[in-house]
């Protein structure tokens, strides 16, 4: 086993390279220029060029590489020119919010897609079907700041029921001591349980546009592989045998439905990643999507490049996190290096 | 863990999810922290805490003027629809005591009880090092003071522990005033000097992230980004004690979202809404919208002269009777803007700036100068306009071109992506542009010096040149500094007319700053930085 994650890391070190070269030459051939932008708009052409010296963007581009591979290579992102911090600090900061909305927007998800998708197999062209084919196609055609902006318009402006959309936590709660980053988890080690009242009311809304936006690919997928695995033959020879409906469904074939549902969740879950960059906005969530897409629009090279490189190595640890997985749910599947 | 107990843990959180969706109880400490908390909300945040910092933008120097103390600040007056405004002539001590204006000189008296935020007392010598510092830092900083004939670290002499001299190069109007805005804040210079490097003398890495002020407020929080958090100076000395104990400044990217906290009572101030939108809030009367002109400000069409067409005088004035000035007016600002066009045919021209010019929207009169130029048939040309203001300039950039294509000039709308904006200013290739120009300094012939003097500032975005207009202006200013009113006034009223009858550029609009805030908030006031000053605010 461990050999084979170290195999596994090991293939991942060329992807990651290409990420780094790749970034690199897509940030520098980006219109606009940045000295130009952080001088002002008072600048004289003097000025812009001492910035651009002082952010080394008068050096020749092999050398701005090496040198920004050496900063990498101690563990320096740089800094971003428009928020004034240090990328790492950032990500650091901003990783964790953005994958506590994912996660729990992928539970919320899986807890109603599955159990969805496995009953609209069981009984297809029912109503549970078509309910299933009606949620799901409505989820995926609803663009995501659309349901987030319904959502803040229903539940906190016209109800009153739902927090304001400001973000983690309530303004006058107190951020809890960071332990994992996840509000939920700090606040709980914290014992606060206002404050965690406060971060979960904060995160149902955002979660919940998320998961309406994810509900599609996972439903669909559970019903499709449930409907082959029903269909052959060792859930007849198990029906044949007397087994009770819910010992067939769950116990044989829900089982070896999974395969195809954990690598679309896998998908899924680095797709909404780094797309709720629009629910980030709406939400105003300090997470990382928005981060980049700031960055971006002010042409600040390090983030960018720190966005992408993080999202490189998700990805990485992600799919082996998912490899392994496929063992421990099917014993047939073996890793080969 | 098994599946089965995987899936009963997982819709037990479901259920439990459920339940906080209600609003949480509020203890009564919280209510208290609510009544003594201004809570902002805006679409971007500071990315510097210090205005002498590399490319601080613009919500940086909100903070700035609130958590520094400046010499000498501005007296209020009552400005239009009675909401107090800064008074451009009469000045009042903040760090200073008293003042004494001399003829080459001007001796600063420090109140002597005045502390910085960790108790060191403000003396001489950390006025001297700031604007020091201000002067020398180079970029925005540097370029301001400049503005007004501030440049040498040896203008400034410390004459005792409380005194401090600053001596002029030359006779200008523009010293005292610009010694008043946000730059020449006072730092606290030891505790900076120990924090600065070899690299860094000015310990700019260090008062990036944190206030080192006598201000009346200080930053303890600041996640660039997300929110600013600032608490008030109690030992506070520059005027009357704030009312307003901490301010929460958060950023809410999205502008319906910021509507909607004002409208549900959550948030306390924001700006930086669409125009519809204030309109609209300021027709329900609900909130308070205080919606004011940008002092000194103009938005405009801009046409570089250096390049046919634009450099015929008629084809610029034919462009300026087709310009859709009430179409603008409604459609885009929803009237929230002064025009700046159709004055009377024989209204004399005023010692004033801005003031509205006499072109109309006149299709017929437009024509007949394009023939009279040659361009009878039109011609084709590109309009550019900086996406970071899309929600203005395009409508605007769209009506113009329908206007112009009714003159058979094919016009090409291009947006230009914020970072690129000012790359694209500079190069003066943009045949024809639409942009905002505002000075902190409310004096005419400042607008004009960066706008149409013939040295082409970044500001004179048209490459204007005219020795006449440059003797005008350099008169007008050596009028100002030796206090000659006659020469002034006819110096004005001459370079006013001149860039009227030249049109350069076309004003459209005094754009205005718009402001919706609680019922229960009091104390707003007019900077202009055109940004908040928490210090007379006041909630309940």
């Amino acid at each position: 086993m461990l050999t084979m994650i170290g195999k596994r890391l090991m293939f991942a070190i060329p992807s990651l390279i290409g990420v780094v070269i790749v970034t690199f030459l897509l940030t520098r051939a980006l219109p606009g220029d940045p000295a130009a932008y952080f001088a002002g708009p008072a600048a004289t052409k003097e000025a812009v060029e001492q910035i651009r010296k002082k952010l080394g963007l008068d050096k020749p581009l092999i050398e701005q590489f090496f040198r920004y591979a050496s900063d990498l290579a101690h563990g320096d992102f740089g800094n971003s020119l428009t928020t004034g911090q240090p990328v790492a600090t950032e990500i650091r900061n901003r990783l964790p919010a953005s994958a506590e909305l994912t996660l729990l927007g992928l539970i919320v998800s899986i807890v109603i897609a599955i159990p969805l998708g496995v009953l609209a197999a069981t009984r297809p062209g029912s109503w549970i079907d078509h309910l299933c084919r009606v949620t799901t196609t409505a989820g995926v055609s609803l663009p995501v700041f659309f349901t987030g902006l319904v959502l803040v318009y229903v539940f906190y402006f016209r109800l009153g029921w739902s927090p304001a959309p400001l973000g983690r936590l309530d303004v006058f709660y107190s951020v809890p001591p960071t332990v994992t980053g996840f509000y939920l988890i700090d606040t709980l080690i914290a014992r606060d349980v206002e404050a965690f009242r406060s971060a979960l009311s904060q995160l149902i809304l955002p979660a919940t546009t998320l998961a309406v936006f994810s509900l599609a690919p996972i439903a669909r997928m559970t019903r499709a592989s449930m409907l082959a695995v029903l269909a052959s033959e060792f859930v007849r020879t198990a029906r044949a045998s007397g087994l009770s409906p819910a010992t067939v469904i769950v116990t044989y074939a829900f089982r070896n439905a999974m395969l195809p549902v954990i690598t679309t969740l896998s998908m899924v879950f680095s797709f909404l990643l780094g797309a709720n960059v629009l629910v980030e906005k709406v939400f105003a969530w300090p997470g990382i999507g928005s981060y980049a897409v700031e960055a971006l629009i002010s042409s600040d090279f390090a983030p960018v490049q720190g966005f992408v490189l993080t999202m490189a190595i998700m990805y990485v640890l992600l799919n082996l996190v998912i490899d392994i997985l496929y063992g421990v749910i099917d014993p047939r599947v073996r890793l080969e290096g | 863990m098994k599946r089965r107990d995987f899936l009963k843990s997982v819709s037990g959180l479901a259920a439990g999810a459920a339940l906080p969706a209600m609003p949480s109880v509020i203890s009564s400490a919280q209510a208290d922290a609510r009544s003594e908390t201004l809570l902002i909300v805006s679409e971007g945040g500071p990315n510097n805490l210090d205005i002498h910092g590399v490319g601080t933008n613009v919500p940086g120097y909100e903070v700035s003027w609130n958590c520094y103390d400046r010499l000498i600040s501005h007296e209020m007056k009552s400005g239009p629809g009675g909401v107090p405004y800064y008074d451009r002539d009469k000045f009042k001590g903040e760090l200073a005591e008293d003042f004494r204006i001399d003829d080459m000189s001007v001796t600063f008296k420090l109140k002597k009880n005045a502390k910085f935020h960790d108790g060191a007392p403000v003396t001489a010598k950390d006025v001297k090092w700031s604007l020091d510092r201000a002067v020398s830092v180079g970029g925005f900083p540097t370029f301001q003071m400049s503005a007004g004939s501030l440049t040498k670290p040896e203008q400034f002499v410390v004459i005792d522990d409380h005194t401090v001299r600053v001596d002029f190069l030359k006779k200008d109007k523009l010293t005292i005033p610009d010694l008043a805005v946000i730059v020449p804040c006072i730092v606290n210079s030891e505790l900076v000097k120990k924090n600065a490097s070899e690299k860094d003398p000015w310990g700019l890495e260090f008062t990036k992230q944190q206030t080192a002020g006598s201000g009346a407020y200080k930053v303890t929080k600041w996640t660039a980004g997300t929110e600013v958090i600032m608490e008030r100076n109690e030992d506070w000395v520059g005027g009357p004690l704030p009312k307003i104990k901490r301010v929460i400044w958060r950023m809410v990217p999205q502008a319906g979202n910021r509507r909607a906290l004002l409208e549900r009572g959550d948030a306390d101030i924001s700006y930086e809404l669409p125009f519809k939108d204030f309109q609209e809030m300021k027709a329900n009367g609900k909130l308070n919208v205080v919606s004011l002109p940008f002092s000194n400000g103009i938005q405009y069409i801009g046409m570089n002269v250096t390049k046919p067409p634009f450099d015929n005088p008629k084809v610029r004035q034919a462009i300026a009777y087709a310009m859709p000035y009430q179409k603008i007016m409604d459609a885009v600002l929803f009237g929230l803007g002064n025009p700046m066009f159709g004055a009377p045919k024989d209204k004399a021209t005023e010692v004033a700036w801005p003031q509205p010019h006499k072109y109309n929207t006149d299709m017929e009169k437009a024509k007949a100068l394009l023939s009279e130029a040659g361009y009878a048939n039109g011609f084709e040309t590109t309009i550019s306009f900086d996406l970071n203001f899309a929600g203005v300039n395009e409508p605007l950039c769209v009506l113009v071109q329908e206007s112009l294509a009714q003159l058979g000039i094919k016009t090409t709308i291009n947006k230009v992506p914020g970072a690129n904006w000012r790359t694209e200013l500079n190069k003066k290739e943009m045949p024809l542009f639409t942009n905002v120009f505002s000075g902190w300094l409310d004096y005419p012939e400042y607008f004009f010096y960066w706008c149409y003097h013939g040295n082409n500032s970044v500001f004179n975005t048209m490459s204007y040149k005219s020795a006449a207009m440059d003797k005008l202006i350099d008169g007008a200013r050596t009028a100002a500094a030796i206090g000659d009113k006659t020469a002034y006034d006819a110096d004005v009223k001459g370079f006013v007319d001149l860039a009227f009858t030249d049109i350069p550029r076309i004003p459209l609009y005094q754009p205005f700053v718009n402001v919706a805030m609680q019922k229960n908030i009091s104390g707003y006031q007019y900077w202009f930085h055109r940004r908040l000053d928490y210090r007379a605010m006041a909630k309940g």
